[in-house]
């Protein structure tokens, strides 16, 4: 199941990086989204699965429409053809898949990562905030303040895209202010 | 009979659901998969759906943009407000345990204001954004 899936990644991955026209590409990363949720579905991590479909195949196609409509659909062709990124790309990429033969395999309780904190939460999650489901709690209670991060890092980018947005219109009021201080 | 009549009837259906939907997984986000992230992006996801079916004056007739621009830093602030009342408490800086009668029942009241702080800002910006790229679209 898994291969199925990482096989499909690598053709949809392949298909938005050779496709011109933007609408189709906008359409694959749509599709990219929802196989990564049933990726992470089939992984067992179900909570980072919903907020991948809802956020990857559901509002980031619709922003990405809504840009559309600011710009053209169709990508301009480069005449150049790119060898030297290519090469590094595929290096680190041999050097990432090189590293990973030295994991422990996926999933067995054992591994140095598990072994620390882990299964202080697992225990007390019950008895210190009764909240069953551990990925809540270790999110809003155990670890709350990188979750306050979060929530100001989704604030700042918010309040950044609407700045960028409404430039324009303060360029609109620049020569009235220029009236005014004569 | 217009071209939209099985879309908007759909839609009509729809949005209500999606609306409880998200408040399910909002508050259930204790017990399953869930929490703030996930049903702000249902509520943000149900308003764009209003808007692209019923257009943008419709939507903004419920949503204004004002509104949307406005509760994003509430939703910070929710979740800041939480950690500071802590501090009243005599407690340290979002520590939950102080808010209620007992320790594992204040937690479990500040996981909810706290997830309650995180779908407002999340849904907000969404609605935000998508208001902002939508209003600069026509000209």
């Amino acid at each position: 199941m898994n291969m199925v899936l990482l096989t499909l990644l690598a053709i949809v991955t392949i298909g938005i990086v050779r496709q011109r026209n933007l609408f189709a590409v906008i359409m694959l990363a749509g599709a990219y989204s929802f196989l990564m949720a049933s990726v992470l579905v089939v992984l067992d991590a179900v909570d980072v699965a919903m907020t991948e479909a809802a956020v990857g195949a559901g509002l980031s196609t619709v922003l990405l429409l809504g840009a559309l409509t600011l710009i053209g659909s169709h990508e301009m062709l480069l005449p150049t053809r790119h060898v030297v990124p290519l090469f590094v790309a595929g290096v680190t990429g041999a050097a990432l898949i090189y590293a990973t033969m030295d994991l422990p395999p996926f999933g067995i309780p054992t591994t140095p990562v598990h072994s620390h904190i882990n299964p202080y939460y697992l225990q007390n999650t019950v008895p210190e905030t009764t909240v069953p489901n551990a990925v809540t709690s270790v999110l809003a209670s155990y670890r709350g303040f990188d979750t306050l991060g979060e929530t100001t890092v989704i604030f700042t980018a918010g309040i950044a895209v609407l700045m960028l947005l409404r430039g324009r219109r303060s360029l609109k009021r620049g020569p009235k202010r220029r009236r005014v201080q004569r | 009979m217009r071209l939209d009549l099985l879309l908007r009837t759909a839609a009509k259906i729809l949005i209500p659901f999606i609306l409880v939907f998200a408040m399910y997984v909002q508050f259930h986000g204790d017990y399953g998969p869930g929490g703030g992230f996930q049903a702000g992006v249902m509520v943000a996801a149900m308003v764009i759906l209003y808007a692209i079916i019923f257009g943008l004056e419709a939507a903004q007739r419920v949503v204004p943009v004002r509104l949307a621009q406005l509760m994003v830093p509430i939703g910070v602030g929710i979740y800041a407000g939480v950690g500071t009342i802590s501090l009243f408490f005599q407690a340290n800086y979002l520590n939950y345990s102080v808010l209620a009668h007992d320790g594992p029942h204040g937690q479990h009241l500040g996981i909810l204001l706290v997830e309650i702080g995180v779908l407002v800002t999340v849904a907000s910006t969404m609605i935000a954004i998508f208001y902002a790229f939508l209003g600069r679209g026509r000209k």
